[in-house]
């Protein structure tokens, strides 16, 4: 190995890493506000890179069709649970929100997308399919036990990917597809060729990480989100509606899901079983950071990133192999270093 | 016997009903062959249920074991022509092995991230079957021989029907053996944290490793008859979908009962076969459209039936009859009980110092064998942190702390144990779903020797009987034999710590440690309890006791000693600490 493949090699390990870190830093987010070990985390990348896929090829994206099914079961279900205490307000606002909506989004989506919109419009399209998915999955798997533990919390998050993967097969079918990259093109820098699109994943990376910590150091719904990361009980005390906080961290993953997948549509074909792997990677890296630092896990990520190339250019086939091997030892790391809370009964 | 003992009769009906399925004539061959993977599946089940509904530990990676049995007796049988009956052996021995060493590091995980870690080795082994060349890639190997038995061919999925049931019917029979007995009380003691059970000597550690190492077992099983019966293997059977698939099963079971890992099995094997031919249809496309019901599903046990859909059958059949307790049974050999007044107990300027806390300051007193000695003082003074490190839960920054002359400072809570220092906690440490017989029983854990092998195969009766004796003579002795067969869960809070003293009793201390015995009990009940100390004490037990309830104090109590932010302030006979102004300076704030 000569030092331009090692830069080679490590410049693709930045770019997976950066995605990686979008992904990781989004599981903690969510961890810390619902204390739910998101896996389907990579569902809503896949579906983002799918829906911009269908877009640019001029057909309607079966997120909009899946949007009018979940908003519609979630109204149905909600209404149903809570029955006893639902008001006219609360069924006007579910009928707009959950029914209307996405049925007036599904009819403007499969007006323009014959059309063959341009890619800010196909991207903007996307996020406005994607994003409203994240509080409808919490609202219908999560919601009705967030109190429960962690543990339960988990296994129910793995039911919610299984049945992610599902319909995203029903609604995408099985073929994979490759997104037009943003930037076409290469520049050269230094020794290095970049892709357009590598330079655009880590702008895209870095502006976003900028984005998440300014909204949670200076914005007032930010600091609700922290203070529910940091007790639930007391957040709820002090006024700050923690249902209403599980659905807005939701909606944040849903939307870094959504762009991390329009970004790496273009470098990788994805279907619509190609996020979970994605997502584990990211998974990594936020174990690593003891699903309690933004910052630990980008520099994690990347460093997954960096030491998937490396694998797989010496060792291709064992590539998955040697990336998750490593969470074994992080983990025992931090069940050595947390402090042993005695699992409670339930 | 223990999981057919509540309606024998119906049992034995229903096990000849299914035994006769095969050769009843107009029985089509798809039922049998759906039939055959249920009791396939089923061995994976149960050995989840016992893992993660018994043992507190979630595994996604189960699938990786049936892998290991299922690849051993492919490569043997095609690559070197054994028969598949010799490889069974060769299966569990690689499946234990595997077992072992991912065991080791996983049951040291704690919470959460074992279940991670199980997901992380879970997808390794996937891709190591895949990218082997002796293994066949993701292609796998095929052509694998069926089961003989003489001439016979077992190819027909009627024949293999009752290889694969004894199977299972094997398995539940020596789970169930299992779980009634002392390493089974102390593996299902792990779900209430590892604390209690190794206050009582419980190695958790070493329970964790056996119960996980049994579940590989079954799996393992179950990929040898699996290989045999598809005759063919690849990796795909044994990823991480099918390990979600397995926990489904349990999920939906019931954690807790092995029966419902078969029932499980059995409901996602034949919902699986339906939704296969019906959701493509209704879709239109081909695909593993299943996945979509199971996801939905496991979400919504989650909601609405947390235990599991077994429990529900369960309030159909008979209630269980409780346990009867063989009055004949030999008593345990007992304790030497030390002689009254010599020192049992010396506590040489213990400290603990948390960072830059010191919680107990060098900190000094004495227990002499047959008194109760109380240690009070205001909340925070450092009460339960001493006691936790006379019990070696936590280990003392310096000082030393002489056990009848033997140091215990640093030493682990189940050695201490052994010596003979039992104690109850201030937060209950019981096991709810657990009848208070079988938690007062797991006091008495040292008390037996029995193993894993000898009560699957029943061996361990003998001295079964003896520890149960014991200890509902324990809990008649404390005033709670109406309560004996109900679930812990069930008492009052007052009453669970009560159970606590049984449990404590059990394990034939010298030392008693109580941890705030009188709090949550009514006043006849508080009188009972100082009755039953004081006639402990009469017999030679000697008692450490924190407590707040004052009046409990100094009715009970030979001597006291009064700590205050760490440290010991005042010590002496009761009616002399209760008037000494520092005492009541550091209760009430100064007398004026």
């Amino acid at each position: 190995m000569n030092s331009t493949i090692a830069l080679f090699l490590l410049q693709d390990g930045v770019i997976n890493g950066a995605i990686y870190a979008l992904l990781g830093v989004t599981l903690v987010l969510i961890f810390a506000v619902t204390r739910v070990i998101f896996v389907p985390q990579g569902e809503f990348a896949a579906w983002g890179a799918l829906t911009l896929a269908s877009l640019e090829s001029g057909a309607t994206p079966g997120t909009a069709l899946l949007l009018v099914v979940l908003g519609v079961s979630a109204a149905v279900v909600e209404t149903i649970r809570e029955r006893a205490s639902m008001r006219p307000a609360r069924l006007g606002v579910m009928a707009v929100r959950d029914v209307a909506m996405p049925i007036a989004l599904l009819l403007i989506v499969s007006t323009i997308a014959p059309t063959k919109p341009a890619l800010w419009l196909s991207v903007l399209l996307t996020l406005a399919l994607v994003v409203p998915l994240g509080p409808l999955v919490y609202r219908l798997a999560f919601q009705p036990i967030a109190d429960a533990t962690v543990l339960t919390l988990f296994i129910a998050a793995i039911g919610v990917h299984f049945a992610m993967i599902g319909l995203g097969l029903i609604f995408f079918g099985a073929e994979g597809f490759r997104n037009e990259p943003f930037i076409a093109g290469v520049f050269p820098l230094g020794p290095l060729m970049f892709k357009g699109q590598s330079l655009v994943i880590l702008a895209a990376t870095a502006a976003l990480l900028a984005a998440l910590w300014f909204f949670f150091e200076h914005s007032m719904l930010g600091k609700a989100l922290r203070a529910t990361a940091i007790n639930r009980l007391g957040a709820r005390l002090v006024g700050i509606p923690t249902r209403a906080t599980g659905r807005i961290a939701f909606a944040l993953a849903a939307a870094i899901g959504a762009l991390s997948g329009t970004l790496i549509g273009s470098l990788t074909t994805i279907s619509y079983d190609s996020g979970f792997i994605i997502s584990l990677k990211g998974f990594v890296a936020a174990i690593a950071a003891g699903l309690a630092s933004y910052p630990v896990t980008v520099v994690a990520a990347i460093g997954v990133g960096v030491l998937e190339s490396f694998a797989a250019f010496f060792a291709s086939a064992y590539k998955e192999v040697i990336v998750f091997s490593l969470i074994i030892p992080l983990l025992i790391w931090r069940s050595l270093v947390t402090a042993h809370h005695d699992e409670e009964e339930e | 016997m223990k999981e057919f003992s509540s309606a024998p009769l119906l049992w034995i009906a229903v096990m000849l009903g299914f035994a006769a399925l095969p050769i009843l004539p107009g029985v089509p061959d798809f039922w049998i062959t759906l039939w055959d993977y249920i009791g396939i599946y089923s061995l994976v089940a149960i050995g989840l249920v016992l893992l993660t509904g018994v043992g507190g530990m979630t595994s996604f990676g189960q699938a990786a074991f049936v892998g290991f049995g299922a690849y051993v007796t492919a490569v043997l049988t095609s690559h070197f022509g054994w028969s598949p009956w010799l490889t069974l052996p060769a299966s569990l021995c690689v499946t234990g092995l595997a077992a072992f060493v991912l065991g080791l590091p996983t049951v040291r995980l704690s919470g959460h991230y074992l279940p991670l870690g199980t997901i992380a080795w879970g997808i390794c082994v996937f891709y190591l079957f895949g990218n082997t060349e002796a293994l066949g890639r993701f292609d796998g190997i095929s052509g694998l021989p069926p089961f003989t038995l003489g001439p016979i061919s077992l190819i027909d999925s009627r024949a293999a029907f009752y290889l694969i049931w004894c199977c299972v019917l094997l398995a539940i029979v020596l789970s169930g053996n299992l779980l009634d007995s002392r390493m089974g009380r102390a593996i299902r003691a792990l779900r209430g944290g590892t604390q209690a059970a190794e206050s009582f000597g419980v190695r958790t550690a070493q329970a964790k490793l056996t119960v996980f190492i049994y579940a590989a077992l079954l799996a393992g099983l179950s990929g040898w008859l699996y290989a045999h019966v598809q005759r063919a293997v690849s990796p795909s059977p044994f990823g991480l979908h099918a390990g979600i698939e397995y926990l489904l099963m349990a999920v939906l079971g019931g954690s807790g009962h092995v029966l419902g890992g078969v029932f499980g099995a059995a409901v996602v094997a034949i919902l699986k076969d339906h939704l296969q031919s019906l959701l493509p249809k209704l879709i239109g496309a081909d695909g593993n459209f299943e996945t979509i019901v199971f996801g939905v599903l496991m979400v919504v046990i989650l909601q609405f039936a947390r235990q599991g859909l077994w429990p529900f059958a369960l309030k159909l059949l008979p209630a269980p009859k409780p346990r009867r307790i063989e009055q004949s049974a030999a008593p345990l050999p007992r304790r030497a009980v030390p002689e009254v007044g010599s020192p049992l107990l010396q506590v040489e300027k213990a400290r603990k110092v948390f960072g830059g806390l010191v919680a107990v300051n060098d900190v000094s007193f004495n227990v002499k064998a047959g008194e109760i000695v109380g240690l009070i003082g205001p909340n925070g003074a450092g009460k339960s942190t001493t006691f936790n490190l006379l019990t070696g839960v936590l280990r003392a920054t310096s000082g030393s702390i002489l056990y009848r002359g033997q140091e215990i400072a640093g030493r682990p809570a189940r050695d201490v144990a052994a010596l003979g220092v039992a104690r109850t906690f201030q937060h209950v440490k019981l096991i709810g779903r657990m009848s208070v017989l079988e938690n007062v029983a797991i006091g008495a854990h040292l008390r037996g020797s029995s193993g894993v092998l000898s009560s699957m195969l029943l061996l361990d009766r003998e001295e079964e009987e003896r520890l149960l004796r014991e200890a509902a003579m324990q809990i008649e002795r404390v005033g709670l034999k109406e309560h004996m067969h109900k679930p812990a869960a069930s008492l009052a809070l007052g009453q669970q710590r009560i159970v606590e003293i049984a449990r404590a009793l059990c394990l034939d201390p010298a030392l008693l440690l109580l941890d705030e015995p009188a709090a949550g009990l009514r006043f006849g009940e508080k009188q009972e309890l100082a009755a039953l100390l004081s006639q402990l004490r009469s017999e030679g037990m000697s008692v450490l006791l924190v407590e707040h309830d004052m009046d409990f104090v100094m009715n009970l109590t030979d001597h006291l000693v009064v700590l205050d932010f760490g440290e010991k302030i005042a010590e002496g006979a009761p009616a002399s600490v209760s008037a000494d102004p520092v005492v009541l300076e550091a209760y009430l704030g100064g007398v004026e």
